[in-house]
C-alpha cells in the first residue's frame, strides 16, 4: 500500500486507486461537456437568424437530442461521480473506495457507451433525433435504424451508474472512519449517499423503459403502440419516473458541493446543518411522486394533474430551506470573494431562479401554455448549468489545490467566473420571454418576432462557451505551472478531513483510518 | 463503522477493462445483431464477459481463502450484493408499472371508458377493454389484416402455472436448509439440499419452456398477440432469465461445497446467492398472482 503510482498509460487503465479513477471520470466528463458545448454552439448558430442557414432541420434535431444525451448522462453525471470518488473517501477517513476494482470498471464502460453513441452520427439514417426523453412513438415506430445502438449505449451506461452507486453506498456505510457517525458527515457525502439510492432506484427502471422500445421496435411487442392495446404514454410515465429523480441525481451532489463552499468562504459553519441533511432526504423521497408533472398536456385525468401539480409544489419546501440555510450560513459571515465563493453565489442565485420558474411550471393551468416553450428550455438550464456546471466549476477552482499542490490564477478565475456568469445569463434569460411569447423548443426555425432575442441568445451562448475554453486553459495552467501550495488547508475557513491532509493529497491516504472527535 | 485497521485494497488489475471491453462488444453486437447483422462481436464480447467473471470470481474466492479479507471488507461485499438486488427489484418493479398502468387506466380508456369516449369513437371504434386481451384494437379496426392478432387462449394457473409455483417455493426452502446445514458445518446435508434446489431450479426452467411452446404453437400467444401477450412474456421472460442466472449461480456454489470452499462462519457466495434466489421466488410469486391468476 505504501507504494506510488504504477507508471505509463497502464496507471489509468488498471488503476484502482480512487484518486485516479476520479480523475479520469473528471477529464473524462469535461471532454463530453465540450462535445456536449459544440453541440450547442451549432444550435445556437442555427437559430441565430430565423430561416435555415447552417444545418439541415433532420440534423438539427440529432443536435438537440446529442446535446441533451451527453451533456446529461456523459458530461454532469460523471463529473459529480468524479468528485465523489476523490473526496468520499478522504471526506470520511477511508483508505479508498469500498470496491475498488468495480470503480475502475464503472468509468471504463462509459468511454465504450459514448463512442457508441457519438458514432451513431456517422450510421445510416443519423444519429438519435428524438429528443434526449426519447419519446414514442418518435424513438420507436418513426426512429432512425441507430435507435438500436443507442439503447445497447444507454444499457451499459446504466450499469456503469449503478455499479458506481453501490460502490459509493458500501463505501459511505461501511468505510467510515471511528467517530464519524453519519450526522457527522459532511454534506457532500450525505446528498451523495442519497444520490447513490436514486440512482439504484431509478437506473433499472431506464433499463426497462429502453428494453421496452428495443422490443417494440425489433420483437412485435405494444408497449407503446395502442393498435396491439399499450399506451404512447406508459412511455413517458416509465421514463419520467426514472426522468424526475434523475433531475434531482443531477443536482443533490452540487448542493453537497455548495454546502462546503459556503461555509468556508464565510467563515461560519454551515447553518442548519441537520435540516440540510432531513431537506436532501425529503427532496428524494418527493422526486419518486411528482413525475407526471412533465405530462401535464398529455391528457391524464383531472384529479392526477391536481395530484401532481400539488405533490411538485411541495418540494419548494425542503428546496427553500436549503437555500434559507446557505443565505443564513453567508449572514454576518467574515466572507471573502475568491472563485469558487463567487461561483457558489452565482449558484445560490441563479438556482434559486430555476427553482422559481419551476414553480411557475408545477402550476397544471400555466404549464399548458409554457409547456415545450422556450420558458422550460430556460427553466433547466438555470438549474442544470446555473446549478450543476457552476457548482462543478466551483468544486474544482475550490479542491484544484488539494488535487495537484498548486494553486491557479486567482484573476483568471474571476474573469472566468464573470465571463461564464455573464454569458449564461445572456443566453438563457431571453429564453424566459421567447418561451412566454409562444416560441416552441427543439424547432430549427421560428417566425420572425423571436429573431432579436434568439440572435442575443446565441450571442450569449458563445461567450458562455469561450468561457469553458478559458476554464480548460486555467486548469491546465494551474497543474503545469501553477503556484505550489503545501500547507494542509488552502482556504483559512475550510473545515472537513480532507483539510487535514498533507497538500497534494498523497496517492494513497488513511491507510489507517483517523479518529473523528 | 471501521473498527479494523486495514482495509484490503487489491493492486491495480486488468480484469475491469477486459470487463467494459466485454460490455462495450457486447453493446455494439446486439445493435447490429437485432439490424440483422452477424452475432460474431455480440457472442465475442459474451464469451470475454464469462471469462471475466470467472477469473474475477475466482480471484477474489482465492483473496478470501488467503485471509486477506477483515470483517469490513466482506460486509463491503453483503452491502454490494444487498443494493444490486435492490436495483434488481427496481428493475422488475418497471415492467410490473407498466402491466398495472396498461389493465387499470391505458385499456379502459381505449374502450372507451373516461376520457377515452372520443379515442374509442374515432380511432378503435368497437373496441372493448377485456383481460386476458382477445381482440386488439387493431383486429377490431383492420380485421384479418391487422398487424397485432390477439391470443386464442392463454395459458391456465392452475395447471403448469401452479406447479411450478410449488416447485420454486420449495425450492426456497431447499436452500434455506442447504443455509442451515452449512451453519451447522453438515457439509453432506449441504450439498444434497443446494442439489435438490438448482435441480429444482432446471426443473422450473424446463416447464416454463414447454409453457411458451404450448403458448407459441398452440395458443397463439405470442410475443406480438399484442399487450397481453407483451407483458405476459416480459415478465414471465425476464424472470425466467433470471432463474436461469441464479441457477448458474447455485450450481456453482454447489461445486464450490464439493471443494470443500464453506466455513460455517464464512461462506457469503453461497448466502448472496442464496438471497438471490429468494429474490427470484419473490417474483414469481407476484407472476403468479398478478400475471397468471388475476390475468386469466
Amino acid at each position: 500500500m505504501a507504494h506510488g503510482p504504477a507508471k505509463g498509460i497502464g496507471r489509468w487503465i488498471f488503476t484502482t486507486n480512487h484518486k485516479d479513477i476520479g480523475t479520469l471520470y473528471l477529464w473524462f466528463s469535461f471532454a463530453m461537456f465540450l462535445l456536449g458545448g459544440f453541440f450547442a454552439m451549432v444550435i445556437r448558430a442555427e437559430l441565430f437568424e430565423p430561416g435555415m442557414q447552417i444545418v439541415r432541420p433532420e440534423f438539427f434535431n440529432q443536435m438537440t437530442t446529442m446535446h441533451g444525451l451527453v451533456m446529461v448522462f456523459g458530461a454532469i453525471m460523471p463529473a459529480f461521480v468524479g468528485l465523489a470518488n476523490w473526496m468520499i473517501p478522504m471526506m470520511i477517513g477511508a483508505p479508498d473506495m469500498a470496491l475498488p476494482r468495480m470503480n475502475n470498471l464503472s468509468f471504463w464502460i462509459l468511454p465504450f457507451a459514448f463512442a457508441i453513441l457519438a458514432s451513431t452520427l456517422f450510421m445510416e439514417g443519423g444519429a438519435p433525433n428524438f429528443g434526449w426523453t426519447f419519446y414514442a412513438p418518435l424513438s420507436t415506430t418513426y426512429a432512425p435504424p441507430s435507435v438500436n445502438y443507442f439503447i445497447f449505449g444507454v444499457h451499459i451506461m446504466g450499469a456503469s451508474s449503478i455499479m458506481g452507486s453501490i460502490n459509493i453506498i458500501a463505501t459511505v456505510l461501511n468505510l467510515r472512519a471511528p467517530g464519524m457517525t453519519l450526522m457527522k458527515m459532511p454534506l457532500f457525502v450525505w446528498t451523495w449517499l442519497i444520490t447513490a439510492f436514486l440512482l439504484v432506484a431509478v437506473m433499472p427502471v431506464l433499463a426497462g423503459a429502453v428494453t421496452m422500445m428495443l422490443m417494440d421496435v425489433n420483437f412485435g411487442t405494444s408497449f407503446f403502440n395502442a393498435a396491439g392495446g399499450g399506451d404512447p404514454v406508459l412511455f413517458q410515465h416509465v421514463f419520467w419516473f426514472f426522468g424526475h429523480p434523475e433531475v434531482y441525481i443531477i443536482i443533490l451532489p452540487a448542493f453537497g458541493v455548495i454546502s462546503a463552499i459556503i461555509p468556508a468562504f464565510s467563515r461560519k459553519p454551515l447553518f442548519g446543518y441537520s435540516s440540510m441533511v432531513y431537506a436532501t432526504a425529503a427532496i428524494a423521497f418527493l422526486s419518486f411522486i411528482v413525475w407526471a408533472h412533465h405530462m401535464f398536456t398529455v391528457g391524464m385525468p383531472l384529479t392526477g394533474e391536481l395530484y401532481f401539480m400539488y405533490a411538485t409544489m411541495l418540494i419548494a419546501v425542503p428546496t427553500g430551506v436549503k437555500v434559507f440555510n446557505w443565505i443564513s450560513t453567508m449572514f454576518r459571515g467574515a466572507m471573502t470573494f475568491e472563485t469558487p465563493m463567487l461561483f457558489a453565489i452565482a449558484f445560490v442565485i441563479l438556482f434559486t431562479m430555476g427553482g422559481f420558474t419551476g414553480l411557475m411550471l408545477s402550476i397544471a393551468p400555466s404549464d399548458i401554455q409554457y409547456h415545450d416553450t422556450y420558458f422550460v428550455v430556460a427553466h433547466f438550464h438555470y438549474v442544470m448549468v446555473a446549478g450543476a456546471v457552476f457548482s462543478g466549476t466551483a468544486a474544482v477552482y475550490y479542491w484544484l489545490p488539494k488535487w495537484c499542490g498548486k494553486m491557479y490564477d486567482e484573476t483568471m478565475g474571476k474573469l472566468q467566473f464573470w465571463i461564464a456568469f455573464i454569458g449564461f445569463n445572456i443566453t438563457f434569460f431571453p429564453q424566459h420571454f421567447l418561451g412566454l411569447a409562444g416560441m416552441p423548443r427543439r424547432y430549427a426555425d421560428y417566425a420572425l418576432q423571436f429573431a432579436d432575442w434568439n440572435m442575443v441568445s446565441s450571442i450569449g451562448a458563445f461567450i458562455y462557451g469561450a468561457a469553458q475554453l478559458l476554464f480548460l486553459f486555467n486548469v491546465i495552467r494551474t497543474i503545469v505551472a501553477g503556484k505550489p501550495v503545501t500547507e494542509p488547508k488552502t482556504w483559512e475557513g475550510a473545515e472537513g478531513l480532507e483539510w487535514t491532509l498533507p497538500t497534494p493529497a498523497p496517492y494513497h491516504t488513511f491507510s489507517t483510518p483517523p479518529e473523528v472527535k | 463503522m471501521a473498527t479494523e485497521s486495514s482495509y484490503y485494497v487489491p493492486d491495480q488489475s486488468r480484469l475491469p477493462i477486459f470487463a467494459a471491453l466485454g460490455f462495450g462488444s457486447m453493446a455494439v453486437g446486439a445493435g447490429s445483431w437485432v439490424q440483422g447483422g452477424s452475432p460474431m462481436i455480440f457472442l465475442a464480447g459474451a464469451l470475454l464477459m464469462a471469462l471475466v467473471l470467472y477469473t474475477w470470481f475466482s480471484t477474489v474466492i482465492g483473496e478470501n481463502m488467503a485471509g486477506m479479507n477483515n470483517a469490513q471488507v466482506k460486509r463491503s461485499y453483503v452491502w454490494g450484493m444487498s443494493w444490486f438486488i435492490f436495483s434488481e427489484v427496481m428493475f422488475f418493479a418497471c415492467f410490473f408499472g407498466a402491466l398495472f398502468y396498461v389493465r387499470t387506466l391505458a385499456l379502459p380508456w381505449l374502450g372507451g371508458e373516461g376520457k377515452g369516449v372520443p379515442t374509442n369513437d374515432v380511432l378503435w371504434h368497437g373496441f372493448e377493454a377485456t383481460w386476458p386481451l382477445f381482440q386488439t384494437p387493431d383486429q377490431v379496426a383492420h380485421g384479418e389484416s391487422a398487424q397485432f392478432i390477439g391470443p386464442e387462449a392463454i395459458i391456465d394457473p392452475w395447471h403448469v402455472p401452479l406447479l411450478n409455483t410449488i416447485i420454486l417455493l420449495s425450492s426456497s426452502v431447499t436452500v434455506h436448509f442447504a443455509h442451515t446445514a452449512i451453519k451447522n458445518n453438515n457439509r453432506s446435508g449441504f450439498t444434497r439440499w443446494l442439489g435438490l434446489t438448482w435441480v429444482l431450479g432446471i426443473v422450473f426452467v424446463a416447464f416454463q419452456i414447454a409453457e411458451y411452446h404450448e403458448a407459441y404453437s398452440e395458443l397463439g400467444l405470442t410475443l406480438a398477440s399484442g399487450i397481453f401477450g407483451t407483458t405476459f412474456f416480459m415478465l414471465t421472460g425476464f424472470h425466467g432469465a433470471h432463474v436461469t442466472l441464479g441457477t448458474i449461480m447455485l450450481f456453482i456454489q454447489w461445486l464450490r461445497g464439493l471443494k470443500g470452499h464453506f466455513k460455517p462462519d464464512d461462506n457469503f457466495g453461497f448466502e448472496a446467492s442464496s438471497w438471490y434466489w429468494h429474490f427470484v421466488d419473490v417474483v414469481w410469486v407476484g407472476l403468479f398472482i398478478f400475471v397468471y391468476v388475476l390475468g386469466s
